[in-house]
């Protein structure tokens, strides 16, 4: 039954691509945290003993509790515009099929297709032209225009994956429309709604290319830690920010995992039905 | 099991009932709220940016003039300066989606036809949570890692081996956006090989194909698509990026000369009219990869 194209040479191969690959992308994160835990302010290889007091820096330091809390507003408020538009968006791609729906869909995702510097300008033209004063809004309003994309590939994708004879089938046995959303459509796209939302939520937390162009004086993280990583001596507390951010994201990203039952969903890819059971798996 | 009579009285049954009557009026407002944002915040804007590309500054006013005038679209076109900058830009982008692809296809194949299902949903993970620590920080990793006494160069120098000196040069910023990108990257290669149904890999196999040809005459392009997708994003990232070239090198690219001229040379409409050739090139790279079935993909 197991059949494969794949040889032993090809296998192992493969596997060492994949080793090296994931090295690649965990080798400068277990620096950031190594340095963020390094005496000296000089980053060179190796690190000078071991300290704690970059943490107490960060924890400490007023301008940057402030900058996390702006990026903690915009983020929610950029996850909800996105999680009420793009799901709105989404139903609308998938239920109907109307004039210029192709088109639709590609302004939707126009905005992660071209640079977010052109969100970026082409916003600065805005508030530029209009005289609009730079304010957290401002930012929010960026951010959200991207966000929306990632909630719509989210949802439509898992409304793609269920059948509508769901929806038929709660029809027929005499539910209206709201009892078949309430009951049917929301629990089937649920984990999709808080995956996407979640992943909004990173997307703008960590946003910094769009922020630029639509803040003037407002500090969000981001625009801290590039602050900070341009003076030398800023350098370790922005590392040991980075660390302790990283060990929050931790929570998230296990709360996507189980929800979605697969990181496709974090990732806002789309996963289709597989047409076939692959041999390797039924094994 | 659902009450239906205790519930039925709720305005939320009445406006159900209401818009599963009237389908015109469900797709309008369910179109209505995220269209009317993205016409305003996003075309609407992209709109003010050609027209302001067509605008000038005064040089001695430092105010925006708004006449009519091809004066900016002049000064990029006749400057060698910029030309070198587009290039490189471009030429960097490439390299970058190359690089990322051809690290990307030995996690996806193993990920899509190789792992347990417990193996693949933790590699996927792997590849993914790199995406929740600061890209500022990841960025700048880079810089600490390629510079002199950074850990590249220890180790190097623990091998015997010299020191390749490309810190602060096109290699660190390329290894960066590499490094960068490369989730975005992993993800739809991943999607795209798991896509390719085991009974055509049987077919090929039982009419004699061995395993490399199967891999290239079936696999490969059964998977372009979604390859070509996952391009788009690790192309266009590079494109529109100044942070990484701030961070690990001092190389000038569109998105840098885009920044500087309106942060320090206070002149939006030279920056609005440079905006519009990373755009110009995705519309290419977007009409190309539509050809190539990548928006199916998608």
């Amino acid at each position: 039954m197991a059949w494969s194209v794949e040889t032993r040479g090809t296998k192992v191969a493969v596997l060492f691509g994949t080793v090296v690959t994931i090295v690649f992308l965990y080798v400068p994160l277990a620096v950031v945290v190594i340095y963020a835990f390094n005496d000296s302010v000089a980053q060179a290889w190796p690190p000078q003993g071991f300290t704690t007091k970059w943490f107490e820096l960060a924890l400490g330091d007023e301008a940057m509790r402030s900058a996390l809390w702006n990026s903690v507003k915009v983020a929610s408020v950029a996850t909800a515009i996105a999680l009420v538009l793009g799901s709105a968006a989404s139903f609308a791609v998938h239920r109907f099929a109307f004039f210029g729906r192709q088109a639709v869909s590609f302004l939707l995702v126009l905005p992660i297709a071209l640079p977010g510097i052109i969100t970026g300008m082409a916003l600065r033209t805005g508030i530029n032209t209009f005289e609009i004063p730079f304010s957290l809004w401002t930012i929010m309003i960026g951010h959200s225009t991207f966000c929306i994309v990632v909630v719509f590939n989210n949802v439509v994708a898992r409304l793609r994956r269920t059948p509508t004879s769901l929806v038929e089938a709660s029809m027929d046995l005499g539910a209206d429309g709201w009892q078949t959303f309430r009951h049917v459509t929301l629990p089937a796209i649920g984990t999709a709604l808080i995956a996407g939302g979640l992943l909004a939520f990173a997307l703008s937390f960590d946003e910094i290319i769009v922020t630029n162009f639509t803040s003037g004086s407002e500090l969000t993280l981001p625009k801290w830690i590039f602050n900070a990583i341009r003076l030398p001596r800023n350098r370790p507390e922005a590392n040991a920010v980075a660390a302790l951010v990283m060990l929050l994201s931790l929570f998230p990203v296990y709360l996507a995992q189980r929800l979605s039952g697969g990181s496709e969903d974090v990732a806002g890819s789309r996963r289709p039905i597989k047409a076939d059971a692959s041999a390797s798996d039924a094994v | 099991m659902v009450d239906v009579n205790t519930t039925r009285s709720s305005s939320g049954h009445r406006l159900g009932a209401t818009l599963h009557r009237h389908p015109k009026t469900r797709l309008t407002l369910t179109l209505l709220p995220p269209l009317g944002w993205l016409l305003v915040f996003y075309l609407g804007a992209l709109v003010l940016l050609l027209i302001n590309a067509f605008w000038t500054v005064d040089s001695l006013t430092a105010q925006i003039v708004k006449d009519w005038s091809l004066q900016n679209f002049q000064t990029l076109w006749s400057s060698p300066v910029y030309r070198t900058i587009t290039l490189r830009t471009v030429w960097m982008a490439s390299a970058v989606t190359v690089t990322d692809i051809l690290l990307a296809l030995p996690v996806g194949y193993f990920a899509a036809r190789i792992a347990s299902p417990r193996m693949r949903s933790a590699l996927l993970v792997a590849v993914v949570m790199p995406l929740w620590t600061s890209y500022l920080i990841r960025a700048f990793a880079w810089q600490t890692i390629t510079s002199p006494n950074g850990l590249l160069e220890s180790l190097l120098d623990a091998l015997g081996l010299p020191s390749p000196g490309i810190g602060n040069s096109l290699w660190s910023i390329w290894l960066t956006f590499t490094y960068l990108w490369l989730p975005f990257v992993v993800l739809p290669v991943y999607a795209a090989l798991e896509r390719v149904p085991e009974s055509y890999l049987e077919a090929s196999g039982d009419l004699g194909a061995k395993g490399w040809t199967t891999l290239r005459k079936v696999v490969w392009p059964l998977a372009l698509p979604g390859i070509v997708a996952g391009s788009i994003f690790s192309f266009s990232l590079t494109l529109g990026d100044y942070i990484a070239p701030i961070l690990v090198g001092n190389t000038k690219f569109i998105g840098n000369v885009i920044y500087d001229s309106v942060g320090v040379a206070n002149n939006l409409p030279f920056a609005a009219a440079f905006a519009m050739v990373p755009i110009a090139i995705m519309a290419v790279y977007l009409a190309v990869a539509r050809k190539l079935g990548a928006f199916e993909a998608l």
